[in-house]
């Protein structure tokens, strides 16, 4: 079953063409990499997929419906999570809340105004599966803005993974995060593998050839290949392109 | 019980017991300047709810004020002075302009917001301005005190005093409870990151448009309160100066925090009534003060008093 599919996306900011008609497509419990050269749009990719930047043409299909015009939030509720490239977290809140509002968000109505939210036990405790997951449960009562840069990262990656997605969008989750955490993410990532879709966009060029079950190659907005790790790896353009100037 | 609580119920504790207190010192009078300093505390408490946990910095919030001191004029003018009748008709009243301004300018964020709030404050202030059968600019005098099921609680200074303490403690009780809420989880969120809110399913808006609406009904009872304290309503109580008098009390018992900006608005009353009489020019040192206490005070009042006590 194909999760997502992207059909012919443009996006220009103005003279700048960002996005020139991607094209690929996603199938469930896949992980699809997108990789490219610094300013290649693949941020920007991500965030016409998840809503928050509108394509000028094109459309976007998750699970076979046309979402291009959906906004973020009604896209989270279908089972769409992200991370972002730059972190965003709620700062003041504890690391336990910041994944206890994910699971809020879809476990019943949030127009209840009473009840204290922090003494719910089943949004807590399903918070605190998605930290152990991450492997932060033991700071789980922090306050999340006191966190390190890779720490952060491992949230985010808790917080999606508390929405219970079946679409993943990671916008380069081990940038900035030490070696030690940068395994234990990459595993985390091999670990969903098969459960949903994901789309990785990640500069670690190991990781992504030992992630991912098709590799897209993203220059100047076009797709220049897309294949399994083996074929990218002998593709001469892409090695032109792009990874001829890296280490693979 | 967290530390904030602890500093509400002292500070409740200590109000209850002050009119006796004023009585045997021979200062009664000052029961009534504390009365309006409470007053004011409630109105402070609500636009807590927008600025302190919205992060929505409202600049027209005198305009509810304005709405609930006007019903309280109106309906007691026919004859209508119970409180049981004239708080929810301030309240509707409240609700309905806050739906329906608040659905217009909580399209918008940051500074246009600010200046579509202080628009619409101005409109209400206009308005209550032409109302010519109402005093027009120079405002009326309240025709009768209200009363509570028939019975004159409002005349009497302490009976007035210890009703104003009653709902003010009962509004910090329901915004207590409602900032804990999952309602008001969701608050705090989009003052937070409202990016990473979006990103896991909600959409801002409905939650911030009850938070206006709500924050716009307790001023607008705050507004009921304060036309029995003067016995007058005039248009000034809607005025922009007003808007920033209460933004200025918050910030200066601390944002966010509730319990913070009841010390605000009673530090701000009473400051002022201080002030006014050892100089014509208090209102420069007061800006200056204010000033100096934001700048110096991480979280404002509440917060040196936390610090302090450790
Ligand atoms: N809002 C915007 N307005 C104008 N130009 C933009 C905007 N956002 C991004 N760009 C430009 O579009 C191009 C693609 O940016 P994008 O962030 O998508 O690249 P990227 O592939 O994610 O790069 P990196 O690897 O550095 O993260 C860049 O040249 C960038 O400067
Ligand atoms: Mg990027």
């Amino acid at each position: 079953m194909t999760v997502l599919s992207v059909q012919g996306l443009t996006k220009s900011f103005g003279a700048l063409k960002v996005s020139d008609a991607i094209s690929f497509d996603l199938r469930a419990g896949e992980i699809h990499a997108i990789i490219g050269p610094n300013g290649a749009g693949k941020t920007t990719l991500i965030h016409q997929l998840s809503g928050s930047i509108r394509p000028d043409a094109g459309r976007i299909l998750m699970e076979g419906r046309d979402i291009t015009r959906l906004p973020v939030p009604a896209r989270a509720r279908r089972g769409l999570a992200r991370s972002f490239q730059i972190t965003a977290i709620l700062p003041g809140f504890s690391v336990l809340e910041n994944v206890a509002l994910a699971v809020q968000a879809r476990s019943g109505s949030s127009f209840r105004f009473f009840r204290r939210a922090a003494a719910e036990r089943a949004l807590n405790e399903q918070a605190r599966a998605s930290l152990g997951a991450v492997g932060l449960a033991g700071i789980a009562g922090r306050a999340a803005g006191t966190l390190s840069h890779g720490e952060k990262r491992q949230l985010e990656i808790a917080i999606a993974l508390a929405m219970r997605p079946r679409l993943l969008l990671l916008d380069e989750p081990l940038a900035g995060t030490g070696q030690h955490e940068a395994a234990r993410i990459g595993r985390l990532i091999a670990s969903l593998k098969g459960q949903l879709g994901i789309v990785l966009i990640e500069h670690d060029m190991a990781a992504v050839f030992a992630l991912a079950d098709r590799i897209s190659v993203l220059v100047h907005g076009r797709l220049i290949a897309t294949g399994s790790p083996t074929e990218i790896r002998q593709n001469s353009q892409v090695r032109a392109a792009y990874l001829g100037e890296s280490e693979c | 019980m967290s530390a904030r609580d602890a500093v509400m119920l002292a500070l409740v504790a200590l109000l209850a017991a002050l009119p006796p207190v004023l009585q045997l010192l021979g200062e009664p009078f000052l029961t009534v300047i504390v009365t309006r300093a409470l007053i004011f505390a409630i109105a402070a408490l609500s636009l807590d709810l927008l600025l302190g946990y919205g992060a929505l910095v409202s600049f027209g919030h005198a305009a509810f004020l304005g709405i609930g001191a006007y019903t309280a004029l109106i309906l007691s003018g026919r004859g209508v002075t119970g409180l049981e009748l004239q708080l929810p008709a301030a309240l509707a009243a409240a609700g309905l302009f806050a739906l329906v301004t608040g659905a217009i300018s909580l399209r918008t964020r940051g500074v246009h917001f600010i200046m579509i709030t202080l628009a619409f404050g101005q409109m209400a202030y206009y308005f209550a301005s032409s109302l010519s059968a109402f005093g027009g600019d120079d405002g009326q005098a309240l025709r009768a005190r209200s009363t509570l099921f028939g019975a004159d609680v409002l005349a009497g200074n302490s009976g007035f005093y210890y009703l104003v303490l009653a709902l003010l403690a009962l509004v910090w009780l329901f915004l207590r409870a409602l900032t804990r809420s999952r309602f008001g989880r969701v608050l705090s969120g989009t003052r937070e990151n409202e990016a990473r809110m979006q990103a896991i399913g909600f959409s801002p808006f409905p939650f911030r448009l009850i938070a206006y609406v709500v924050a716009g009904m307790i001023a607008a009872m705050a507004g009921v309160l304060l036309a029995n304290h003067a016995s007058f309503v005039a248009p000034s109580y809607m005025g922009w100066g007003r808007s920033g008098e209460m933004i200025a009390m918050v910030v200066l018992g601390g944002m966010g925090t509730l319990t913070g900006p009841v010390l605000g608005a009673i530090a701000f009353v009473l400051a002022e009534e201080t002030l006014a009489r050892f100089t014509t020019h208090w209102r420069l040192f007061f800006g200056a003060a204010i000033v100096l206490i934001v700048l110096f005070t991480r979280g404002g009042l509440l917060g040196a008093l936390l610090r302090g006590r450790k």
